[in-house]
């Protein structure tokens, strides 16, 4: 490992990847990652969902080792066993959740490890907050230092972490999708300190899936598709239409079958559903056989709205009408009852008991259903699994697999199957094919489209915008807990998606 | 999220009188419930506190269990737990009262120092396991609980010390005081003053907070978790310890079963004094005056006429009582930020 000590970067890139590897058993998570970032400049890191960038990152920050490929900073080969390692070297890595102490404070959160000592060896408060503030007043925010840091918003904490990079002399600087869950002014702000950053010399790597942020911030490019690398060059020298086509790779419209369906009634009604600091006034209606698209960044409260219409969370004010009949609020248990059925974002927290097989998973939804005097056998439960899992085609060697050791796509499949045994008259699914594989995501698609068309009416939540085109008759766009656009399926195009999802003081 | 400045004004400004903190302070309000229930039993008997006995009991009785709950304060913060502190107590004591029969005149500076290193080992053990295997602690110092209960049992046998056993200038460290301040009291507090300097100064002292308030941070951050896991755990063993020596002092007779049942006590008086079990939260002060809150609960009850029978479920109480403000609190918290948030918006 190296440790530079000299103030002045050297001439040359700051850090260089080659062909770098990564699997996980038999996943391969980075097959071939290249990425050059040089002294005083912003490099935008883009590519779909999955296609790699955070094992890049991870690998970079010394949380992963690589299993193949050149890693050199400042001219020499490093291999990070440890956070602390990369940290030492120079770098700074910035996660789309800020990882902060909550129950420490600012200051604290700030030089934690690595405090300013006494004469008597203890830790120097003094000098903490005087640096902290001087730190602050050079980002020209305003937050109290000493105060902890549970209950400060998202942007702020963020600026803590770049607080933390400063107070490094870290050079360089990586910053994973840390727009996503930020207000228009608070991206400027960040974009402010982003350049005087890249000013001082230093490196800088910006991952994000907002074009218009891309071309504003940065100056060169890297894309990645399917763990490799595609491309780089000058933003200059290319469009969106490029980038896109880069980073797909392929056509949206033959990845995704949409069948033809029916619409019908309407099934399922919300009326200026609120919830205080989560969702505004939300309103819309659902139609048998429809389906449709939720979209908006990571944090616009999507999910949010969703578990508050099955019940998992109550609301403040608002109706929910289930074929207008209204549905109390805060019951999972009559929301099910109702028909309604939600596939959750967190298939392995929320949507499967990992320790458990296949058949009982599935069986959980309708166990009321297939108990005998209060008792559940194994029988019926297998025999309701047999069914829904060949249906779904769920791949693993028998019924009592625990459910923890399948791929996500098997298990996708399986919270789906847990859900349709419930037979749903709407079913709500959150991020449906977030980090499974090309060829069952095509499948869940399938399986979303033929349920439309037997008359199921589909709520659709995605951050994946060729999903949401290429699926939903309809697309709902949700910015910071509020409906900001509703688009047809002709209307629906990326850029006027993206637009309702971003546009904010900064468009 | 607001599209103002992120966060608003009215929280920022969190910065109070060191007078307003002080009333703020979980610490202060365990201290006056302290205060309440020894003037409310001195009212009914003035001997409670105005006799030799009685003020030498109000300071002694509770120290040994402050050195515990102390130890058991660092664990908590990096979110753990120790049960096995009242099978160290016991062990640790027993040690103390074989050293001085098998080694006639060994130095008494000498006994504290083995039971200090005894300790530490059996809690080295601990942290070990914990940080490891990847065990929770409440699973492996159940564990060695048992084992190290065990162990004493074995090795007590039948036997015990008796004050005959026992020098005499060690049996009047146990009774003798300075300035009417119990010798032991002196030595506990000074222990609760050095723990909580060291928790509040040290950089290892704060990284124990960090851990206990997000693990996967502080992994993150680069921190040496484990290490300092195995510290938390070594020194909450030492301390525990220590207090076996000091039992052995102030009760001059140990069998096999002494210190059984204290951990929970420990934990107990944590609670109490606002260490979150949750861990990232608390102070060894507000641990020790939840010792001597506990402590002295148990003595008063009688005294006010309560019947012994009530002891124990009043200290629940205490600590369900605890629980509750602390979640009250921070839900009422939360909800203040949730509608600040939306005011700004």
């Amino acid at each position: 490992m190296s440790t530079p000590s000299a103030p002045v970067a050297p001439p040359g890139p700051s850090l260089v990847l080659q062909d770098v590897s990564k699997s996980f058993g038999s996943v391969v998570a980075l097959r071939s990652g290249s990425l050059e970032l040089t002294p005083g400049s912003i490099h935008a890191l883009i590519g779909e969902n999955g296609a790699g960038k955070s094992t890049l990152v991870k690998i970079i920050a010394g949380l992963y080792r690589r299993d193949g490929g050149e890693f050199r900073l400042f001219g020499e080969s490093v291999d990070f066993s440890s956070t602390a390692q990369s940290k030492a070297a120079g770098i700074a890595v910035i996660y789309q959740e800020p990882t902060l102490f909550p129950d420490l404070s600012v200051v604290e959160n700030i030089f934690m490890g690595r405090q300013p000592l006494t004469r008597f060896g203890g830790i120097d408060r003094a000098a903490m907050r005087e640096q902290t503030s001087a730190i602050f007043e050079r980002l020209g925010v305003d937050i109290d230092p000493e105060r902890v840091t549970e209950g400060l918003s998202i942007a702020d904490q963020q600026i803590i972490e770049i607080a933390k990079a400063i107070s490094l002399e870290a050079r360089v600087l990586i910053m994973d999708e840390p727009t996503a869950a930020l207000s228009g002014v608070e991206v400027e702000r960040l974009f402010a300190v982003a350049r005087s950053l890249r000013d001082e010399g230093r490196a800088l790597l910006f991952i994000s899936h907002r074009f218009d942020e891309v071309f504003s911030l940065c100056d060169t490019v890297t894309v990645m598709r399917d763990g490799s690398y595609v491309g780089s060059g000058p933003l200059a020298e290319t469009s969106v239409e490029e980038l896109v086509r880069q980073m797909v790779g392929r056509d949206v419209d033959e990845l995704f079958p949409k069948l033809e369906a029916r619409i019908g009634e309407e099934v399922l009604r919300v009326e200026h559903l609120t919830s205080t600091g989560l969702f505004h006034d939300i309103s819309f209606s659902l139609r048998a056989g429809e389906i449709l698209g939720l979209a908006g960044l990571v944090g616009a409260g999507r999910s949010e709205v969703a578990r508050a219409i099955f019940g998992v969370d109550g609301y403040d004010s608002g109706t929910v009408s289930i074929q207008g009949a209204r549905l109390a609020s805060g019951s999972p248990a009559k929301a099910i009852a109702r028909g309604i059925a939600l596939v959750p974002e967190d298939r392995r927290k929320q949507g499967l008991v990992l320790d458990q097989g296949i058949s009982r998973n599935i069986a959980l939804s309708i166990r009321q259903r297939l108990s005998k005097w209060g008792l559940i056998w194994g029988r019926p439960e297998n025999r309701a699994a047999q069914v829904w899992s060949s249906r779904l085609e769920v791949k693993a060697e028998a019924l009592d697999t625990l459910t923890g050791t399948l791929s996500g796509g098997n298990q996708q499949k399986v919270v789906l199957a847990k859900w349709l045994a419930t037979a749903p008259r709407v079913l709500i699914v959150d991020e449906p094919t977030r980090g499974i594989d090309v060829g069952t995501k095509s499948e869940v698609h399938r399986l979303l489209s033929t349920l439309a068309q037997q008359g199921v009416a589909i709520l659709m939540i995605s951050s994946e915008l060729p999903e949401v085109l290429g699926m939903a008759d309809r697309v709902l766009v949700m910015r910071e807990g509020r409906l900001t656009g509703e688009l047809s399926r002709e209307e629906a195009t990326p850029e006027s998606v993206m637009r309702a999802a971003t546009a904010g003081e900064a468009a | 999220m607001s599209t103002q400045t992120a966060t608003p004004h009215l929280v920022q400004r969190t910065r109070r009188s060191p007078l307003a903190r002080l009333f703020a302070a979980r610490e202060t309000g365990i201290a006056l419930a302290l205060l309440i229930v020894i003037v409310v039993a001195t009212a009914q008997n003035p001997k409670f506190l105005f006799s030799p006995d009685g003020w030498r009991d109000l300071l002694l009785t509770p120290s040994i269990m402050l050195l515990i709950a102390v130890g058991s304060a660092i664990v908590i913060v990096t979110r753990n737990v120790d049960l096995s502190v009242g099978s160290v107590v016991g062990l640790s004591a027993y040690m103390t009262g074989r050293l001085f029969i098998d080694f006639p005149g060994i130095p008494i500076v000498l006994v504290f120092l083995a039971g200090l290193v005894f300790g530490g080992l059996l809690g080295l053990v601990n942290g070990v396991l914990v940080s490891w295997a990847k065990v929770p602690a409440l699973v492996i110092t159940l564990g060695t609980m048992y084992v190290y209960r065990g162990i004493n049992i074995t090795w007590t046998g039948s036997s015990r010390i008796n004050a005959s056993d026992l020098p005499h200038d060690f049996q009047a460290l146990g009774t003798g005081s300075f300035l009417g301040i119990p010798y032991l009291t002196i030595i506990s507090v000074l222990v609760m003053v050095v723990a909580g300097l060291y928790l509040r100064t040290r950089r290892s002292g704060r990284e124990l907070y960090a851990i206990g308030s997000d693990p996967d941070a502080a992994h993150l951050y680069g921190l040496r978790v484990s290490r300092r896991v195995i510290g938390a755990f070594v020194t909450s063993g030492a301390l525990a310890g220590l207090a076996g020596v000091v039992y052995t002092a102030r009760y001059v007779t140990v069998a096999s079963q002494a210190g059984n049942g204290w951990e929970l006590q420990a934990i107990g008086a944590a609670v109490i004094g606002g260490v979150a079990i949750s861990g990232g939260v608390g102070t060894v002060w507000g641990a020790a005056i939840g010792a001597y809150l506990l402590m002295t609960i148990n003595r008063a009850l009688p005294v006010v006429g309560i019947n012994d029978f009530w002891q124990r479920a009043v200290v629940g109480l205490l600590i369900i009582g605890a629980i509750i403000l602390d979640r009250v609190l921070a839900v009422r918290r939360a909800k203040a930020l949730a509608a600040l948030r939306e005011e700004s918006a």
